[in-house]
Formats: C-alpha cells, structure tokens, sequence
C-alpha cells in the first residue's frame, strides 16, 4: 500500500491532526467529553495507521515494542501510584483529598488527570500491541496491508 | 413531532439498513466498513440523545480502532466468506430470547425523556436534559416544556438565594464539571483501576501466546 501515493499522503498528513487531537481528548478528560480511554485509542489509530500503509516494521521503527511493553505496564503503575501516593499522605485509597489536603474538592481533578494518564497510556500501548502481535506471522515486507491480495 | 425526533428516527433506520448490510455482504472487507459505518451513525444518535462521552467512545472505538483491527485480521484470514449456511435455527432461537430478555430487563426502566425520571430532576443537571424531556414519548410534549421551565426558574431561583455565598458556593459539589469522567475516575474510581488491569491483562496474554510463536521474523521485545 505504500506505492500509493494518495495512501502514502492521507497517512502521512493524518498523523499529526490525530494525535494533537488525542492530546486535547487526553486534557480536556475532566472538563469535557473525552478521557483517557479514548484518547489513549485515537493515540494508536495513528500510529497504527501510518503501520497499516508504511508496514509494521516502519511503525515499529516509531514505536519500538520495548517502548509498548513499558507503557503498558506503566499506565497501570500510574494509576494504581495515584491510590498509593494518597495512602501514603494518610487517606483512603484514590481518595483525592489527599492531593490538595487543605482543599476540599480542590484535589480531584489533578488526581483524575493523573489517573487519566495512565489509563490513556495502558490503552494506546495495549492496541498497539494488539496490532503487532495480529500481523506479526506475516514477513517483514508483507505486512503491509495489500488490498489487492484478495 | 418535532426536528430531532424526525433526525432520529432517520438514524436509526440507517442504522437497521447498515446492520442488514453486514451481515448481508460477502466481502469480509466490506463488512468490516459497513460496520464502521454503524458504528458512526450510532455515535451520532448517542450525540442526539446528549450521551455525548458514550458517542465519543463509540466514534473512536467503533469506528476507529475496532475497524482497524478487523481489517488487520482480514490481511491474515482472508476477505472472502467462502462457507454459507442456511439458517441455523438453534442459533437463531437463541439470539431472540436473548434479546427478549433484554428488552423485558429495560421495561422497568423510565420511559425515555421522562421528567420525573431521577435523572432529569437532579437540580445540577437538569440543563442537560432538555431535549430529551421535549423528546420525551410520555404525555404531551408542550407540558413537559412547562415543567422544564418551570425545574428551571426553581433551580434559578435556588442559585439566587445562594447568591450571597457565591464565592464559598462549590457548585459542583467537589466534583469536576464532567459528570462522567467525574463518576468514572472519582465515584467509581476502583472500578476504571480494574478495567485499566483488565486491558493490560489483554495485551500481556497477546504477548505471551503470540510473540513466541515459532519462525516469526520479528521476535524481539522485553519478553
């Protein structure tokens, strides 16, 4: 598919209006729709798309799987740090207070960003992953998508 | 009847044309568009309905990523449905006493767009919900205009009495502005920590059932 060139150009001119569009899904979670669920989707869109036209080695070029493997796990030590961090200043579990203790209400949404972070970034390394592991029987060079294979 | 009702009624008729279409159409890779195509038409009924954070989801899940993967799994499987059965009835059974089922289990839910629904006389949120309530099939629309107005002049009125403690007045209650995210990261926060645990639960098995798989050419990674 990377012959094509209208192919090759959507791609290529797609990548970055998604992922700055992902960013803002990413910071705005609290105060509109969106969140890190979705933004953490929009994230691999992209890069799976460039992988889909360019070939899974060109993404993984991008976005080594060593990078995934981290983030993945990451995301989840992000989140959970959150619960942690708010024990360890004497409250409950993800009980925000403990973020602003002079403060009430005022923690909450530093905690959800936080806690949005991680859950963005567990998701867009997971699909990823997801993307890699599907395509990884076929060779290097073919694993291009070739609509004209069928 | 009014605009948006008509809008809908558009939509989900699409939407019952495209779902026909899926399972109709023989190209694999057809369907998997025709189903991105759902997908969209169903974000943008959620966005009729004011769900706009499930529309959102929907548009990048439904239509993005999951019409992505689909078409990634058709470059291994093949886009062509070669095997068609004819009905199977069993199967077919078992599919409308599930959705029997469903469709008891919502009957005891408020009709759609109900003003006397928990949800609409919440007095934080009863801004939101003004389309439906005018949408809304039970009794006539023009009264429940009236009523809205009227949750409206007193929720006015509540905030004018607060009016002097604006400043110490915590509108939201501690909460952020999105009452979903709010409910899914505060309320419910242990819950999305799971389902955080769940996804990353799904990519490890990937990892480990997939990536050792033998000849591969790409094998590589932490694990």
């Amino acid at each position: 598919m990377k012959d094509n060139v209208l192919m090759r150009i959507a791609a290529r001119w797609n990548m970055p209006f998604m992922l700055i569009f992902a960013l803002y899904t990413q910071t705005h979670g609290e105060l509109g729709p969106g969140g890190g669920f979705q933004s953490g989707v929009m994230i691999a869109a992209a890069f799976i798309v460039y992988g889909m036209v360019f070939g899974g080695h060109e993404m993984r070029r991008i976005v080594p799987r060593w990078v995934t493997d981290i983030a993945a796990g990451l995301g989840v030590l992000i989140y959970a740090g959150t619960g942690v961090y708010c024990m360890l200043m004497g409250y409950e579990f993800l009980d925000y207070t403990a973020i602003m203790p002079g403060n009430p209400g005022g923690g909450a949404p530093w905690g959800m960003t936080s806690v949005e972070y991680g859950v963005g970034i567990t998701v867009a390394a997971v699909m990823i992953t997801v993307f890699n592991e599907i395509t990884e029987g076929t060779a290097p060079e073919d694993s291009t998508i070739i609509m004209e294979k069928q | 009847m009014n605009g948006i009702l008509i809008i809908d009624l558009i939509l989900l008729a699409l939407l019952l044309i495209t779902a026909v279409a899926t399972v109709e159409v023989r190209n694999l890779f057809a369907a998997a568009m025709i189903s991105s195509i759902y997908s969209l038409l169903m974000a943008c009924f959620w966005t009729s309905m004011d769900a706009v954070d499930v529309a959102y989801t929907e548009a990048a899940v439904g239509a993005g990523i999951s019409t992505i993967l689909l078409i990634g799994t058709l470059v291994l499987t093949g886009s062509r449905e070669t095997v068609r059965k004819a009905v199977h009835w069993p199967a077919l059974l078992t599919c409308l006493a599930a959705g029997a089922v469903l469709i008891y289990g919502t009957l005891d839910m408020p009709a759609f767009g109900d003003p006397n629904a928990p949800a609409q006389q919440h007095p934080l949120y009863s801004g939101y919900t003004q389309q439906n309530i005018v949408k809304s099939p039970v009794g006539k629309s023009h009264e429940n205009v009236e009523a809205y107005n009227a949750a409206q002049a007193e929720a006015q009125a509540h905030a004018e009495h607060e009016g002097e403690h604006a400043e110490h007045h915590d509108f939201y209650h501690g909460h952020v502005p999105n009452q979903v995210t709010s409910i899914i990261v505060d309320y419910r926060a242990f819950d999305t920590m799971f389902e955080t645990c769940v996804i990353f639960t799904a990519g490890l098995g990937l990892i480990v059932l997939l990536r050792g798989r033998k000849g591969n050419p790409l094998r590589g990674g932490l694990l």
